[in-house]
């Protein structure tokens, strides 16, 4: 006969079969994701060491001024105000309002060239055709990032591509110098390398449109573009909220960009951050500024997603 | 009508993607040391300087080494997950799934610097197997989303189906699951690898002795002479990211026919 | 219906049988016997739990409380693959990457046989459902109603004792589904295994078994043969679902020798037999029913037999076979629908005709 505590037994086993299953990747994760951020957030709350980090608890990696021990073991002392933290850092502030507006320019760029070319395969070619332009859109992204970063930096150089080409054609006397190593060039290598993020998520959601809402749409008597916007638009909202997180998220971080492209002179937060880490062995001062930025691109994120709730409502699938 | 100028601002668009990449082989085949019009003359000698690089040789065996086993043990992680995503409902899901797609929205630099301090103070040394496991994060987020839609695409009575059919749990996923999921599963072994081949930032951080590709790469930008072999490594390289992505590509549209399902195209 | 072909035994046993997902209470104590070589239906609207029953039936759901026995063994504790059923699933789960051949014998792997033996029982499996020399085809290049019949000699090879099947005519287009039906019954008859059929379409039930369980909210509410079901539905909501029926408001005046007096709204007083009563007699408000081809519409000419009323036509539906007209009655609001048969030479009404009925007591149903 069977009894409720079959079904118990039931119960715990999709459960259980459920987390025994997913268990080698998350334990997986826990150790070397989360553990590894739990520990950074930790340390830029220490007090920096030499070559370690020493469990004295302060709030001053992220505002105040810091102090740090010299010395090891018995002959550890503490002196006070060596370095400000991370808000009270004017470089910081400078370095991290940088990265936020390349982010913003790279993703409002991508974002908005994106969009026309997810219209057109999604709208304007046929659906046998769809799988070869994506596919053609998305070979940049596979081949070697480095590659792609140092051929900008190539074509951009002063006595780069570009300028040798104007030079040699006539068309100029002396090589151009806005696009060297300057704010512009990051800018531009950027947008280039997350150019196809920004064209699938658009793309998706403009594929889930129902085709006959435009037709009702049109039936009823609007124009094309006024459809587009009351129609079209609204509904793709969703995939282009995706395609600007996913271009602003890592492009703030980026580190190779702004060391390539910028000359070593225009870093972005994630040069910082090595450098202040590594370079100079100041772990919770470099932790802090992760913690920060990571903070901020957070805050940044969810202050968009808010903004465009009412799209993302509609959607449910 | 509409259709026209957008046409040719997609066809404008598609140039300005593959435009640097265009310039790959243009100059590796230059004879010119300096990457620069006018073009100086046509020549193979930096693909031959290319292969006379011992660290580059190395670097190379290094990264396929470490791809194989990173795209190897993310495909067999992404699918323990994969599965258990789409099979089964547990309190917690959510939370583990989060944790485990986190490396999608951080930057791998945060990754990156996060494992390294944490292997410094644990005095772990860095080895390959370090990069490895750096790779394998990354990787893993891109092997479930692609192994999640090849089990969603399962109908899940073509598994009660072999069981009332005398099957058990473990002869049905050989018959039935892993075969109707094996392109899936090629998809995700090509994609991890073509992925850890291109890693750099984790790379870079938690590299031992034996750089990988890219880590070279790196190091040799500061070099002028050394600029056009780089292009002509750059050359290789962007050929053989293309011809392995045909490769998964004609897997996935396999995979589809088998199934007979339809193409939407793409590893959306 | 052919009642010669099953047996008395119970092939299929449930006692009280009862399903919980969570706090949602699937199967309300399903206590029934399924006979042998019978071809049996659970019939219902979505969500009443036929397919939980035939899942639970099949191993695929365990009980959370109640006995269910395949033979006279208890089935609790024993999972799906030994159990001696075979199922045709709703969506055939017809295996995409094997031939036809492969997936007609995938069963018989367990079994080693020699590759002859192997291929002569999968041959004969497809020569029974109609697939013959289909064997080398690639499985996912059928079309719907040939799957369907691939996953019926899937199951039907391996001799199973009872053959569960979950809504397998649903997919198919009406021509299709109708020429199926004959099929399965024929099917069922050759082999002489018990079937059990889901399915929520009344007609298909109807016309295919020997026995029906209608069921409504994880309970059955009437178990019985198509025709004890049309004839005398045991309640208001099996008789709405089976088949078309009018109801007329009516008035339980008492209950004499066997017969309940009823006063009925546009047709006048009756005497209905008891068994025709199927809640028993209580005096008051009641509504009684009647099939639309039970009550007759008198042409000029015809003889009058049992009660007559008048009526006014106000909605004809010609059917080329048959006629339905929509009748007014006296001091009735809804016209009562009345099916006329186009006999050669019988006229067919209009729209405002002045028309008169004929009942008998033997077409009513009383329900209280």
């Amino acid at each position: 006969m069977a009894t409720q505590t079959l079904l118990d037994r039931l119960k715990r086993s999709e459960a259980a079969q459920g987390w025994l299953l997913i268990s080698p990747t998350a334990i997986y994760a826990l150790l070397l994701l989360a553990a590894p951020l739990i520990t950074i957030f930790a340390f830029s709350f220490m007090t920096d060491g030499y070559l370690e980090v020493v469990n004295k608890l302060s709030f001053c990696n992220y505002v105040g001024s810091c102090g740090s021990f010299d010395g090891i073991g018995e002959a550890r002392v503490y002196q006070p105000d060596k370095y400000v933290g991370a808000w009270s850092d004017p470089i910081f502030r400078k370095i991290m309002l940088r990265s936020l507006t390349v982010s913003i320019f790279v993703t409002l760029a991508t974002v908005v060239l994106a969009y026309p070319i997810a219209y057109f395969v999604s709208f304007h070619v046929k659906p046998e055709r769809k799988p070869l332009w994506l596919f053609l859109i998305t070979i940049p992204f596979w081949t070697s990032y480095l590659i792609r970063v140092f051929l900008w930096k190539v074509i951009l150089g002063y006595g780069g591509v570009i300028n040798s080409g104007l030079l040699s054609l006539g068309i100029i006397d002396d090589p151009l110098t806005f696009f060297n190593y300057s704010t512009f060039s990051i800018v531009l290598t950027l947008a280039h390398a997350y150019a196809p993020f920004a064209i699938l998520p658009i793309f998706v959601a403009l594929e889930k449109i129902d085709r006959s809402l435009l037709e009702a749409a049109r039936d009823l008597g609007e124009g094309y573009i006024v459809s587009f916007l009351r129609v079209t638009l609204p509904l793709s909202m969703v995939g282009v909220v995706s395609s600007v997180l996913i271009v602003f998220i890592p492009t703030v971080g980026d580190y190779v960009t702004p060391s390539l492209v910028g000359g070593g002179k225009i870093p972005m937060v994630a040069n910082l951050i090595q450098s202040r880490m590594l370079d100079l062995d100041n772990k919770p001062a470099g932790a802090a500024m992760a913690v920060s930025a990571m903070a901020i691109v957070a805050l940044v994120s969810i202050i968009f997603l808010l903004l465009n709730r009412r799209y993302l409502k509609g959607n449910a699938r | 009508m509409k259709s026209g100028w957008l046409r040719g601002y997609a066809i404008g668009y598609l140039l300005f993607l593959y435009a640097p990449i265009f310039l790959l082989p243009l100059f590796a085949f230059n004879e010119g040391k300096i990457i620069a019009f006018p073009l100086t003359g046509f020549s193979l000698k930096w693909f031959q300087e290319m292969a006379t690089i011992p660290e580059l040789r190395n670097a190379f065996w290094n990264s396929l080494r470490i791809a194989v086993a990173a795209s190897l043990i993310a495909t067999t992680l992404g699918v323990f997950a994969a599965r258990a995503s789409t099979r089964y409902n547990f309190r917690g899901k959510g939370a583990a799934m989060g944790l485990i797609m986190l490396p999608l929205v951080l930057p791998d630099i945060i990754l990156a610097i996060s494992l390294l301090v944490v292997l410094l103070q644990l005095g772990i040394p860095l080895t390959m197997w370090t990069v490895i496991l750096g790779h394998v994060l990354v990787c893993i987020p891109f092997t479930i989303a692609i192994l999640n839609s090849a089990f969603l695409s399962l109908d899940r009575s073509l598994e009660e189906a072999a069981i009332d059919l005398g099957e058990t749990r473990f002869s049905t996923f050989r018959l039935v699951t892993l075969p109707l999921v094996m392109p899936g599963v090629i998809s995700s072994l090509l994609i991890a690898f073509t992925i850890s081949l291109d890693e750099f930032i984790t790379s870079f951080f938690l590299t031992g002795a034996n750089p990988t590709l890219p880590v070279y790469i790196f190091s040799q930008f500061r070099y002028p002479a050394k600029v056009p072999v780089i292009m002509a490594l750059g050359t290789l390289l962007v050929l053989s990211s293309i011809l392995l992505l045909a490769i998964a590509e004609y897997f996935r549209r396999r995979g589809v026919r088998r199934q007979g399902g339809k193409d939407t195209g793409g590893f959306l | 219906m052919n009642a010669s072909a099953t047996t008395t035994k119970a092939i299929i046993e449930l006692k009280d049988v009862q399903k919980y997902y969570g706090t949602y209470h699937a199967l309300r104590g399903i206590s029934t016997e399924i006979r042998q070589g019978e071809f049996f239906s659970l019939l219902g609207p979505s969500g009443c739990g036929k397919t939980t029953l035939l899942r639970t039936i099949a191993g695929f759901e365990d009980l959370s409380s109640g006995m269910l026995k395949i033979d006279g063994k208890d089935m609790d504790g024993v999972p799906a693959n030994v159990r001696p059923t075979n199922m045709v699933f709703q969506s055939y789960a017809i295996f995409p990457h094997l031939t036809v051949a492969q997936n007609v014998g995938f069963g018989l792997r367990r079994e080693r046989l020699s590759k002859d033996d192997m291929a002569r029982q999968v041959g004969a499996a497809l020569a029974m459902v109609g697939l013959d020399g289909y064997g080398d085809r690639a499985a996912h290049a059928l079309s719907g109603g040939q799957r369907q019949r691939v996953a019926l000699a899937r199951a039907l090879i391996l001799k199973p004792q009872v053959l569960l099947l979950d809504e397998p005519l649903s997919a198919l287009d009406k021509k299709m589904r109708e020429q199926m039906q004959i099929e399965l019954r024929r099917l069922q008859r050759q082999v002489g295994i018990t079937f059990i059929l889901v399915t929520h379409d009344q007609e298909e039930a109807l016309i295919m078994s020997d026995r029906i369980a209608v069921m409504f909210e994880g309970q059955i509410a009437q178990l019985a043969s198509p025709q004890q079901l049309y004839r005398r539905p045991v309640s208001r909501k099996v008789a709405e679902f089976i088949g078309v029926m009018n109801f007329l408001p009516a008035k339980v005046v008492g209950e004499v020798g066997g017969l309940a007096e009823v006063q009925i709204s546009g047709l006048g007083r009756a005497a209905i037999p008891l068994e025709q009563c199927p809640a028993g007699v209580k005096a008051g408000e009641a509504s009684v029913g009647f099939r639309p081809e039970t009550v007759t519409i008198l042409f000029d000419g015809d003889a009058a037999r049992g009660h007559t009323v008048n009526g006014t036509v106000e909605e004809v539906q010609y059917f080329g076979d048959m006629t339905y007209y929509d009748v007014k009655l006296a001091d009735v609001e809804k016209p009562v629908t009345i099916s006329m048969r186009n006999l050669v030479g019988r006229k067919v009404l209009e729209r405002g005709d002045k028309t008169v009925i004929a009942w008998e007591e033997g077409s009513l149903v009383l329900f209280c």
